[in-house]
């Protein structure tokens, strides 16, 4: 796998994807990587599309925005129409299976997970974005699975770390899998 | 020591915090918003103190009285703010109180992009206020260099008893990267008075220029105006005090501009191509420079971390020695590029602007680079 | 203590003009400065801009002579840092309720124990007689050739209002009153306001016909009134005194908690 990561999360203003994002650049930094996170956003709190940029890699970074996106994250449809121009080549795309991708063009990796399904058997729809993180880490291992727990059970809200924790190992499985098919396609 | 994963804004709160800020007065304003509320969290759990005031007006002058009593005051803003706070900045400049004044810039004029990345303040911070007047400003292009600069400006404004400008951007402001929290080594302090009460003329200065402000409240009775002032700190309007002290504030900052003066300069002593920038345009000019070296192209790289005092001399005589055309990546439409050309031919520099609330990419840049390196 | 003690005698004469009622207003001051024995060296002075403003230089304490309607929040900045200090601003009607307007509703809202004295001619002299928030309608000031259309604030009703727990009204002409408002001001822990009635006779006194300084203190004492029943008169007195957390024992008595009295 590549050692050098350029990930966008994005989603709807309030889904957590800068959150998830300030998680997976934490649980880098706990790993020795060079690590950049930085986000983009408008006047909403609540809706709009929101993206989160982490760079991770093995080399000093300085330019600290994605320029070659590999790993797209798109939790809406909004949010994949308006960033899916920015992955590279022969880059991913995480998305939900009830998400149309079929515009994308071929060059592209498209992973399609069950997120909102399972997370609504979790018992709740606000963890998509720990759970995605689980489902993205599996596939790209990006961090290593301990710094990756670490990080969500240090910085998600105390009262909510079981529930968080879930979503993230529920996600890893789910990455697993999609992992596999890939594999085997 | 274990780095930490630390929000421009944050670090700039914790460096204030590791250099004694014991004041933060302070109007809500993105992109600086965070560095108000960590102080919020933070300060009263320190034994200090942190108000919201009313407005930037407001919170400037707040700064100032504080600063008065001895206390290392600072606030923080952004560009309307900023504006707003410029009578005050001017009387800090003027009656020579130490504050320090964070500017997370954001795209202008007016209300602009609350949101998104410029630097379009830095005539402003220069500038912005009436009168000659001196100023220091400093400028990072990383978290970490936001939480090293921070001190530096409390550092500055102590000993030249100055206000001090931290000129950041919403880039450096709001993005996240592993740093080291350490404990700083120097820490100045403001010169005490080494007169009595009885003898004491607060703007008396010696060789250094820079006078030594008794605290309020500790014996020392003395008179602070933004009217021009004699030695003892009260009015007068004869031309030779006026001249005196308008001379004096500024070349207090002149004299010492050699020791104020810092940058990071890469490969440039036989570049034919020479990146200028400050601020997060440094994170693109560092790859496109690397690149081009790693490729056997003669760039260069010259960082500002200082931009007020400019750094003309160092300029100047990097163009002599090597005649290089100038590149100037910038997110305003030349204010820098501007300044340069006091000390770099016109014809020898090249603009990189860009203001539509986007970093200059490092291929946008690359491609100027090559045209200029043919 | 003898009130002259706390004059700079070096500093003057001073720059106000003759009969300006500025000086009677800065004698009541010093002389309850002077009843309370007030150690000059923990007293500071803030003033804004205007004449007025100029009195914080004949005065020898820890003075700050700021920038015009600024002085409260400059005043916010020293009481927080030195809740210990007695912080007391001299400012003027323009300084205070027009560019400063803000600043000093805001304060009252937080009753940060400050001494605030409106020194309140009805105009701006400084500038030579254009008209402030408390020039009466339908006077004149070189700014309001044809009478003054604004409608002027009531100082005291709008202290009141942003929740200054002192305020109180004297005038030029009951020196005595005033010397007893301030002092009052000075005893009340928390937002204190004293709107001091102060003639000036050069501009707001010519540009209305109001005759000599001696005319205008007989106008003041014909017009304004110690009396609890005014009528149409100005009433003069105390009209807030009450009793409620002060700022600075707020925050501090937070800080306390927070750090451990650290």
């Amino acid at each position: 796998m590549s050692k050098h990561w350029e990930i966008i999360i994005s989603g709807s203003g309030g889904q957590g994807v800068i959150t998830a994002g300030i998680i997976l650049a934490a649980a880098a930094l706990k790993d020795g990587k060079n690590v950049i996170q930085t986000q983009s956003y408008g006047p909403e709190a609540r809706g709009g599309a929101s993206r989160c940029e982490v760079l991770i890699s093995e080399e000093n970074l300085a330019y600290p925005k994605v320029q070659q996106c590999n790993m797209l994250v798109a939790l809406t449809q909004e949010a994949l129409n308006k960033y899916s121009s920015l992955i590279a080549p022969g880059g991913m795309l995480i998305t939900d299976k009830s998400i149309d991708t079929s515009a994308l063009s071929n060059d592209i990796i498209v992973l399609k997970a069950p997120v909102y399904s399972t997370v609504a058997n979790i018992g709740n729809l606000m963890v998509a974005n720990i759970l995605v993180l689980g489902v993205l880490n599996s596939v790209i291992d990006a961090v290593t699975g301990d710094s990756l727990a670490a990080a969500v059970s240090s910085r998600v809200p105390p009262s909510t770390i079981e529930l968080n924790m879930k979503a993230l190992t529920e996600g890893n499985r789910v990455g697993k899998e999609l992992k596999r098919e890939v594999e085997i396609a | 020591m274990a780095k930490q994963l630390v929000q421009g804004n944050e670090a700039c709160v914790e460096a204030a915090i590791a250099a004694g800020v014991s004041f933060f007065a302070g109007y809500p304003i993105t992109p600086s918003t965070e560095i108000a509320e960590k102080m919020a969290e933070k300060l009263p759990a320190k034994g200090k103190v942190f108000i919201q005031m009313e407005d930037e007006i407001a919170s400037m002058a707040a700064i100032i009285g504080a600063s008065l009593t001895g206390a290392k005051s600072m606030t923080a803003t952004s560009g309307p703010g900023f504006s707003l706070m410029q009578e005050n900045i001017g009387y800090a400049a003027m009656t020579e109180v130490p504050v320090v004044v964070v500017n997370v810039q954001r795209g202008g004029p007016s209300t602009g992009t609350p949101t998104l990345p410029s630097q379009g303040d830095m005539m402003q911070a220069r500038w912005g206020t009436h009168g000659d007047h001196p100023v220091i400003a400093l400028a990072p292009s990383s978290v970490q260099e936001t939480y090293d600069l921070t001190f530096e400006a409390f550092n500055l404004s102590e000993k030249y008893m100055v206000p001090v400008v931290l000129l950041m951007d919403e880039i450096v402001g709001h993005m996240r990267e592993g740093i080291e929290l350490y404990k700083p080594e120097k820490i100045i302090d403001r010169r005490k008075p080494v007169q009595s009460p009885e003898e004491y003329l607060p703007y008396q200065t010696d060789d250094s220029l820079i006078p030594a402000l008794a605290p309020f409240g500790q014996g020392y009775r003395y008179h602070v105006t933004g009217l021009i002032h004699d030695e003892t700190g009260f009015p007068s309007n004869s031309p030779k005090v006026i001249e005196g002290l308008v001379e004096r504030i500024n070349k207090k900052i002149d004299k010492h501009a050699d020791e104020i003066i810092t940058y990071n300069s890469f490969d440039v002593d036989d570049a034919d191509v020479v990146l200028l920038a400050y601020g997060s345009p440094v994170r693109s000019a560092r790859q496109v420079q690397q690149a081009a070296r790693q490729e056997g192209l003669k760039v260069g790289l010259v960082q500002m971390i200082t931009v007020w005092p400019f750094p003309h001399k160092v300029l100047s005589q990097l163009y002599r020695q090597t005649e290089a055309t100038f590149i100037v990546p910038e997110l305003s439409l030349g204010q820098l590029a501007d300044e340069l050309s006091k000390s770099v031919p016109r014809e020898k520099i090249l603009r990189v602007n860009r203001n539509d609330g986007s970093l200059i990419t490092p291929a946008q840049l690359d491609a100027v680079v090559r045209e200029a390196v043919r | 203590m003898n009130y002259k003690n706390y004059l700079r005698w070096n500093k003057l004469p001073h720059i106000w003009c003759p009969g300006c009622g500025h000086g009677i207003v800065l004698g009541a001051f010093l002389r309850a400065v002077a009843q309370r024995e007030l150690n000059k060296d923990d007293v500071a002075v803030v003033s804004g801009i205007g004449c007025s403003s100029r009195a914080a230089g004949y005065v020898d304490f820890n003075t700050l002579h700021t920038a015009h309607g600024r002085a409260i929040p400059f005043a916010t900045g020293i009481k927080l840092s030195r809740p210990d200090m007695k912080v007391i601003v001299l400012t003027g009607d323009g300084d205070a309720t027009a560019i400063g307007g803000n600043h000093f509703i805001h304060a009252a809202r937080r009753n940060l124990d400050l001494t605030v004295i409106v020194f309140n001619n009805n105009i701006y002299g400084m500038t030579s007689g254009q008209f402030s928030p408390m020039t009466p309608h339908i006077n004149f000031a070189t700014t309001a050739p044809h009478g003054n259309f604004d409608y002027p604030f009531d100082l005291v009703e709008l202290a009141k209002g942003a929740g200054a727990t002192y305020v109180a009204r004297g005038a030029a002409a009951y020196p005595r009153q005033l010397e007893k408002a301030i002092g009052q001001g000075l005893d009340h822990e928390g937002f204190s306001v004293i709107e001091a009635m102060s003639q000036c006779p050069t501009y707001y006194g010519r540009k209305n016909k109001m005759g000599t300084a001696e005319q205008m203190l007989k106008w003041q004492k014909e017009n304004a009134t110690v009396s609890s029943n005014p009528g149409e008169k100005i009433p003069l007195g105390v009209f807030v005194q009450v009793e409620r957390p002060e700022y600075t024992k707020l925050t501090g008595q937070f800080i306390d908690s927070v750090s451990g009295g650290k």
